[in-house]
């Protein structure tokens, strides 16, 4: 008899399972312990989006986001995820404020960190200002986390990448781990070409949307201090690792990401595109960046060395 | 009323603020005598990494040299939606400006938006939205997508758009539906000075507690935020 499936480590599941193509349900499953997720208002409780039904639109049980509480290697952990096939991970007025009570409880303890697996459009356009105010609530509830001295991890290797609000939440963590199809930007490739015209950006040259935005573009410049393997095993080692290295929050992280971000456009705000950029931090044939595996990109980007560490 | 006029409605006794292509910077004086530290954006200009910078390098620089309250003003654009913007880290440069002023709000620095024109999107989150009291101006015309564009996302008609939009303001444009939503704490009128309501609400600040959710439900505009994440505060701290 040949083994059974079972007997497939959850560690081995975890590697073998893409975080991209994983549902958000999948992803905290097998990042968190084995079996350690208890969910807050789970899809049981039917709390769905009260303004959906206005545009005659499918509602969905969780309104597209899991919250709740689980461990990581023993230690507690809060931990929210996006679920990217539901109106494109999109904040809504339930789905975000599932998020603002989870990091409001976060910081009234200040020790338990969170985890926010991002996989976000940005703000729902059915509900289009509660949206917007429900990210700018978690914005807040984000740094008063970080005040009160909770870790805040971002992680982000979804389909619908991390774009609009979504980006600026991230900006408000205190650490990003992101894999390659791991978009991070505002305004998304399509918004550009409709407003500015296909000379500013065509939507459709993946390449362009890929080192414009993706995860090896976001991890040289600095902005993610890890760079994870699309697997979700890559992302839970990637979170245990940001929780080691996180400092604490305070003015001189502020006054350092100033400096920080004055400095990037110094030396690349002449930049027309991510190969120039590359190029001028030293990277030879940085045309080839897009196709490094990545063992030789993480190598390649520790080289480079430029990390938002204890400046954001 | 042009900004010339706002500003000076607002600091009869003189302010240097300057506006520099959009981006206002400076400082002015109450009648009390209490200094103010001003920045903004102007004449709906689009908010990108270099305008974001200097507006977070101002409040930064601040921080610990002066006191009393800091007034965002705005009449902006959205987010600058090109590809050096977003290439550069836009996200991150909006996400800094917000940051230092929650900052700055959290540690004593109390923050107000002033929202007298236009703005929209990331380039809101990163100012108003990011204050503590967010007042309108009437004849403000925020929004987050304009109904044109929110048609084409939506594939609905502008008529059926237009429809809904008078039965809920979850959706559409304007100062009034985001004062339901809770996200606009008050409009002034231009009927009293400026400094007076701008004193008067200095002289009673709401505390720097985040009450938008419960607000949003007083007003009936956001039924369920406030007792989603309450509900899930509770059951977080209860499953300690």
């Amino acid at each position: 008899m040949t083994a059974p499936l079972k007997d497939i480590t959850p560690a081995e599941r975890a590697r073998s399972t893409s975080f991209y193509e994983a549902s958000a349900r999948t992803r905290l499953e097998l990042l968190l312990d084995a079996g350690s997720l208890i969910e807050f208002i789970g899809p049981e409780q039917r709390e769905v989006s009260p303004h959906l039904k206005i545009f005659d639109l499918p509602e969905q049980f969780d309104d597209g986001i899991v919250v709740g509480r689980g461990r990581l290697d023993g230690s507690p952990v809060f931990a929210a995820a996006q679920e990217g096939r539901f109106m494109g991970g999109a904040f809504g007025e339930v789905h975000g404020a599932k998020l603002t009570g989870l990091l409001r409880a976060a910081r009234q303890i200040g020790s338990i960190p969170v985890l926010i697996l991002f996989d976000t459009g940005g703000v729902r356009l059915q509900e289009a200002n509660a949206g917007e105010l429900a990210i700018a609530e978690i914005m807040r509830a984000v740094m008063e986390a970080r005040s009160a001295g909770v870790k805040v991890i971002g992680l982000i290797g979804g389909r619908s990448g991390c774009y609009g609000g979504g980006g600026l939440i991230a900006g408000c963590c205190s650490a990003l781990a992101v894999s390659e199809p791991g978009r991070i930007a505002v305004s998304g490739p399509e918004v550009i070409e409709t407003n500015r015209g296909v000379e500013e950006f065509d939507s459709r040259d993946r390449a362009l949307v890929w080192r414009t935005m993706g995860g090896k573009h976001r991890r040289l410049l600095g902005a993610a201090d890890v760079f994870a393997d699309d697997n979700v095993q890559d992302f839970r080692e990637a979170a245990l690792e940001l929780l080691g290295l996180v400092g604490p929050f305070g003015l001189d992280a502020l006054k350092a990401e100033q400096e920080r971000l004055a400095d990037r456009l110094r030396r690349f705000g002449a930049c027309s595109d991510a190969v120039d950029i590359w190029t001028t931090e030293g990277i030879a044939h940085a045309e080839t960046v897009p196709e490094l595996p990545a063992d030789q990109f993480i190598a390649l980007a520790d080289r480079i060395g430029r990390t938002s560490r204890d400046a954001r | 009323m042009t900004l010339d006029d706002i500003l000076t409605s607002l600091f009869p006794d003189g302010h240097g603020v300057r506006n520099d292509n959009g981006v206002l910077l400076g400082s002015a004086t109450l009648r009390s005598g209490d200094s103010m530290l001003v920045l903004g954006v102007a004449d709906r200009t689009a908010l990108g990494v270099d305008e974001a910078i200097k507006l977070s390098g101002h409040v930064v620089k601040s921080i610990g040299r002066d006191s009393g309250a800091i007034l965002v003003l705005v009449d902006s654009d959205s987010q600058r939606m090109s590809k050096r913007d977003e290439l550069l880290g836009l996200n991150e440069f909006l996400a800094h400006l917000a940051k230092v002023l929650i900052h700055a709000d959290m540690n004593g620095r109390p923050t107000i938006g002033l929202l007298y024109g236009h703005s929209a999107a990331g380039a809101l989150l990163a100012t108003g939205l990011a204050t503590r009291v967010l007042i309108g101006l009437p004849g403000a015309d925020p929004a987050v997508m304009d109904l044109p564009s929110m048609a084409k996302v939506t594939k609905l008609s502008m008529e059926a758009l237009e429809e809904k939009a008078r039965s809920t303001p979850v959706f559409a444009p304007g100062l009034s539906n985001l004062a339901q939503m809770g996200a606009v704490h008050m409009t002034w009128s231009h009927a009293d000075p400026l400094a007076d309501q701008l004193e008067a609400l200095l002289a009673d600040m709401p505390a720097a507690r985040d009450g938008r959710d419960a607000l949003g439900k007083a007003r009936g505009g956001r039924l369920k935020a406030a007792e989603i994440a309450e509900r899930v505060r509770d059951l977080a701290l209860q499953a300690r």
